[in-house]
């Protein structure tokens, strides 16, 4: 059987569109929060949720989402919290969803445990920035097992012959870090992004998908015809820390998330 | 044959190892490869030796403390004098190789973490020696701690960034270090200070301080004929006690005691014991014992001693455990105040925070031993950045 994934990029390839990826750190400013927002990028047409577990050394993150993982401990969120979360959003949502953090929580929560678990909610795939091919065999033993995407990532520092390894062995997508950088701090330079993702593309025939940096419609449309997909994190938890007191934070949310959407939709193939 | 450790993945046992983003991955092993020839080319290693020597003074003394093996009327006491070393501690042995690396592969800015200000004025000033540009990542609390040390590495002409994130102390500080590192990877050299981080670090750091051992086991040769009973080093990340254990870890004989900080007390969750009171976990890239929640949230630590105060350790200290090679004590806050006066008192040596917690146990042991026993405690740093958090205690209790 197809997986969400799979599903949706193979959905999305056969109508030529690009898959738009909305990043947001869980319990800011709550859980139910989050729930409620996600049903909102949902239904405005975002096709991939990225859920971020919030930890306490968020070392690949820039400062907008490191501020965010610490008000979502503040407010108490733990793993266990988020798997819940995403159990009551399956009754009323299929968006596929890729956990994405950091290895520790996981590591503490037990990796077979967690597997099962995240299978049992309805988590498609897992992102976990500080687990390299190199150490990924332990959780990817019971991940690989539950049928859980194993997403990697390429960094513009990756050598040819490491994106071999990396493509290999990965499932669902490919995530093409835009920049030697943390999140949502500088632009990308659509130029490199072309560069880089030719390379890649020689390499492997998986969905590839672009974040970190990327922030307006605009940069979205000047990069979607190149990749599969576009991941836009910072600018979202941005702008739900800013709008977080109005009762319209979630329709400011969701009207932002389609005009990406409509930019990544709008560029031609190249 | 014994076996080496670390494997070539960098692990440790289960520990250690290659916990990082993919954008480090390729600088990480460009490293490695950088490291293993340089560890190899004999040039580089007389280019070392000759720095040690001539511009850190090496090797420090392995000084018998008479009287306050008398005042404790069991076990000798010998003090291996790091304390002596340019910069005023063992930090030096480290920023010296790596910086030599650095140049050997061409990189002409180097950044770093520090805690107390030890390892960044060590940065600070190879990086004057070699004129390269240097960025000091500092949590905003300790800045304000340890005042003399960011002025001492102002006039190296270094840049101390204050790091507001989290605790705003060595655990963050480390964290934005990494993440200048994954912004400017290409031409930056970061010079870790401890045994911790990925691999190449904890085989690195304890290969450049492994000459504190190496001396040591010479000079106590020399002086009793025969190796020492035990070894005792503080351990905050592990830098000064790995570079005394490791060269004694096939003599079964010699028995190695880590202090950790247990700061206000193990039960008060307020100190810096990570092996003695933490649970295995992963950070800044390695696994380890940490300091941390039930759902894997890195806690802070806590010590009088600005060196200690970090949450996890370095791996090979984790396997020396497991493997039980080495034993791990704790040291609370007013013991360590009390050696350090004691110390001065009576040897005449202020010694840093951070060692008085290595001699603070081997003053108790030694009184249960016999005379002819001989413990050696590494005496990492002096003590001169601790005088004004002294002063402030002794105002106290007066």
């Amino acid at each position: 059987m197809m997986g969400r994934i799979e599903g949706k990029f193979s959905y999305l390839r056969d109508k030529g569109e690009r898959a738009l990826i909305a990043y947001l750190t869980a319990g800011d400013p709550s859980l139910e929060h989050t729930k409620e927002i996600i049903l909102g990028l949902d239904a405005a047409g975002v096709d991939v949720l990225e859920i971020g577990v919030p930890f306490s050394d968020p070392t690949a993150d820039g400062p907008i989402i490191q501020a965010a993982s610490r008000r979502a401990l503040q407010n108490g969120v733990t793993l266990s919290d988020i798997l819940d979360m995403i159990k009551s959003l399956r009754k009323i949502s299929e968006i596929p969803i890729v956990l994405f953090g950091y290895y520790n929580p996981i590591f503490i929560y037990g990796n077979e445990r967690f597997a099962k678990r995240a299978k049992e909610v309805g988590v498609d795939g897992i992102l976990v920035v500080d687990l390299p091919p190199e150490e990924s065999a332990e959780l990817r033993r019971y991940t690989d097992r539950s049928g859980i995407d194993f997403i990697s990532l390429i960094a513009p520092t990756t050598s040819t012959e490491r994106i071999e390894k990396i493509s290999r062995d990965a499932t669902g997508f490919l995530y093409y870090i835009s920049i030697t950088g943390v999140t949502g701090t500088v632009k990308p330079r659509v130029l490199d992004i072309k560069r880089d993702v030719e390379r890649i593309r020689k390499i492997t025939t998986l969905p590839l998908v672009v974040g970190f940096g990327i922030s307006t419609p605009q940069q979205v449309g000047e990069i979607a015809p190149y990749v599969d997909g576009v991941v836009i994190g910072s600018a979202f938890v941005r702008m739900i820390e800013e709008n977080r007191d109005r009762v319209d934070m979630i329709h400011i949310v969701s009207d932002y998330a389609r005009k990406m959407k409509n930019s990544s939709s709008a560029s031609p193939p190249p | 044959m014994r076996k080496t450790l670390p494997d070539k993945k960098g692990h440790f046992g289960i520990f250690g190892g290659r916990y990082t983003a993919e954008t480090l991955m390729p600088a990480l092993i460009e490293l490695e490869e950088a490291y293993l020839g340089a560890r190899r080319d004999k040039k580089f290693q007389e280019d070392l030796a000759l720095y040690l020597r001539e511009y850190s003074g090496r090797e420090t003394p392995l000084y018998y403390a008479r009287r306050l093996t008398e005042k404790l009327g069991g076990a000798k006491i010998y003090l291996k004098r790091e304390d002596l070393n340019h910069t005023g501690a063992h930090k030096i042995n480290n920023t010296l190789g790596q910086a030599l690396l650095a140049k050997r592969m061409g990189k002409k800015r180097v950044i770093a973490e520090t805690g107390a200000g030890q390892h960044g004025v060590a940065v600070a000033t190879v990086a004057a020696l070699f004129g390269m540009e240097c960025q000091i990542f500092m949590g905003q609390e300790d800045i304000r701690r340890q005042a003399p040390n960011v002025l001492r590495m102002n006039i190296l002409d270094a840049e101390v960034v204050p790091v507001t994130s989290g605790t705003a102390t060595l655990k963050d500080a480390m964290s934005e270090a990494i993440r200048q590192w994954v912004t400017r990877v290409r031409d930056t050299f970061y010079v870790i200070g401890s045994t911790a981080g990925p691999h190449p670090y904890p085989m690195m750091v304890r290969d450049f301080q492994s000459i504190i051992g190496k001396e040591t086991k010479r000079q106590i040769l020399k002086r009793e004929g025969r190796l020492p009973d035990f070894l005792i080093a503080c351990v905050g990340g592990g830098s000064n006690a790995m570079g005394l254990f490791y060269p004694f870890k096939d003599d079964p004989g010699v028995a190695m005691i880590g202090v950790e900080a247990a700061g206000k007390g193990i039960i008060t969750e307020m100190h810096s014991a990570s092996i003695s009171a933490g649970t295995i976990g992963v950070l800044h890239g390695n696994k380890t014992y940490l300091l941390q929640d039930e759902d894997g949230q890195v806690r802070d630590a806590h010590s009088i001693a600005a060196g200690l105060d970090y949450p996890g350790v370095g791996p090979e200290h984790s396997y020396f455990r497991e493997t039980g090679r080495a034993q791990y004590v704790t040291i609370e806050d007013q013991e360590a105040i009390r050696v350090f006066i004691s110390l001065a008192r009576w040897e005449g040596i202020i010694p840093a925070l951070e060692s008085a917690h290595a001699l603070a146990y081997a003053m108790r042991l030694a009184p249960s031993l016999d005379k002819d026993k001989i413990i050696v405690v590494n005496l990492s740093g002096r003590g001169d950045k601790d005088v004004e958090i002294i002063a402030e205690r002794m105002e106290v209790h007066q």
